[in-house]
């Protein structure tokens, strides 16, 4: 079996009309055998900018803060909060850094510019190929299911109460048809002047 | 013989690796199968692409088989399989009209079907079965299959290499799942024709083994009907 499918692991991001969502389960366990359910696998690397490490589970708590340091280390030196887009840049290269002994995580990225405040979602594989998109991403141990679930449910211009729906109702479903995500859910709708966390109870098998 | 100048250069010359002849009996030839059991029907749908790799056979090839009792079967995974279990399944059903003076009942031929798959246990027919019909009181009904016969019936089933895109929203949209208060009903024909549609339309945004048309049988009591809708040929 795969070693990103080790621990288990379901995680998306959607655009909205000036928001971004992103979701992630709250399982942690080995194999077939779930150990925790309040695991975090989102991090939040700012106030409009979230990073959500499925994979690996002493990869995504390494990598979160090894890139937490390198976040703190730019925003010293530039005295400025990074853009989505730079900070996509920051972890594809902490990523290709071990081309040849990788990370096993792959990431997925949600936040809005800290300027322009124009909505940015990204993903990438475990040695930091990114891929931008204008509509939703998904990374995970049942990435078939959620891209079923999102292509069916996304639209464009989703207002936040209507994203938020649409991206847990998408979650869910997707990994109630998965043995090694679920166990509860967290999402996070970022908006200009707030973010929304909620925690979602879900099916517990 | 070895001879001793040669063993000199290369002492190991006589111990090669054995001769190996390998023959792979499968293909996967893709294809997805989705039905849906309604109050007095049962509709089921499949895509008419038929590929093998990165290369697409044919365009038109779907893959459910109208069967002689007047319910269809939805049969997808190696196209061999496929052709020899229709076949097979076609014939013995034509024995039992003869035999008996009657159709097979849907329920008996989903039993039959589980037989004929687990007596090739040990070198299956690779293919994913849906069985689609009435039953005896006239009701839908639907069977799905894994290789080797095991077997159930259910409200809704997909099968195939977009099932795991297609059955969370099923789950969903029919089934209910993790929505509060919501009442489980059979789905309208008309409601479920439509949403069939979309769900295909997904799928072959994704799987690219997916994807030409999709056909819908939509068994009732008074015959099959049939539907195609186009998808994208990508």
């Amino acid at each position: 079996m795969s070693i990103l499918a080790y621990n288990g692991a379901a995680i998306m991001a959607m655009k909205g009309k000036n928001c971004v969502a992103i979701a992630a389960d709250r399982r942690f366990g080995i194999q077939a055998q779930t150990v925790s359910m309040d695991f975090d696998k989102v991090f939040e690397m700012g106030p409009h900018l979230y990073i959500g490490l499925p994979g690996l589970a002493t990869d995504v708590q390494t990598v979160s803060q090894r890139l937490k340091f390198r976040l703190n280390m730019y925003e010293l030196r530039e005295n400025r909060k990074i853009k989505p887009k730079t900070f996509m840049a920051m972890v594809s290269n902490l990523l290709y850094e071990r081309r040849f002994g990788p990370y096993f995580v792959e990431p997925v990225i949600a936040g809005l510019d800290p300027a322009t405040f124009e909505p940015y979602i990204a993903s990438m594989d475990l040695i930091g190929c990114p891929m931008e998109t204008n509509d939703f991403v998904v990374s995970g141990t049942c990435s078939e299911q959620m891209y079923g679930m999102c292509e069916s449910l996304w639209e464009p211009d989703l207002e936040p109460d209507d994203l938020f729906e649409t991206i847990s109702q998408a979650l869910m479903n997707a990994f109630d048809r998965d043995a090694v995500s679920g166990w509860g859910a967290v999402v996070h709708v970022i908006e200009k002047d707030k973010v929304t966390t909620k925690y979602l109870k879900t099916r517990q098998d | 013989m070895m001879s001793v100048p040669n063993m000199m250069s290369n002492p190991l010359s006589d111990y090669q690796a054995p001769n190996q002849v390998s023959f792979s009996p499968y293909e996967f030839n893709g294809g997805t199968i989705l039905a849906v059991a309604g109050e007095d029907y049962a509709l089921i749908a499949t895509d008419t692409r038929l590929s093998q790799g990165f290369s697409i056979h044919s365009r038109d090839s779907p893959k459910t088989y109208p069967l002689s009792n007047g319910s269809v079967l939805g049969c997808c995974g190696f196209h061999g399989d496929v052709l020899t279990l229709t076949k097979v399944l076609g014939a013995r059903l034509q024995i039992f009209e003869k035999e008996h003076n009657k159709p097979m009942p849907t329920p008996s031929v989903a039993a039959m079907l589980s037989t004929i798959l687990y007596y090739r246990r040990f070198f299956p027919y690779y293919t994913h079965n849906i069985v689609a019909g009435l039953d005896e009181e006239g009701k839908g009904c639907v069977y799905s299959f894994d290789p080797v016969g095991s077997y159930e019936r259910e409200v809704f089933r997909a099968k195939g290499s977009a099932s795991a895109m297609l059955q969370p929203l099923l789950d969903n949209q029919i089934g209910g799942k993790n929505q509060q208060s919501y009442k489980v009903v059979p789905i309208p024909l008309k409601k479920c024709v439509s949403m069939v549609k979309d769900v295909f339309t997904s799928a072959a945004e994704r799987d690219i083994y997916t994807g030409d048309n999709i056909l819908i049988s939509i068994i009732t009591k008074d015959g099959v009907k049939s539907e195609q809708f186009p998808l994208r040929r990508d």
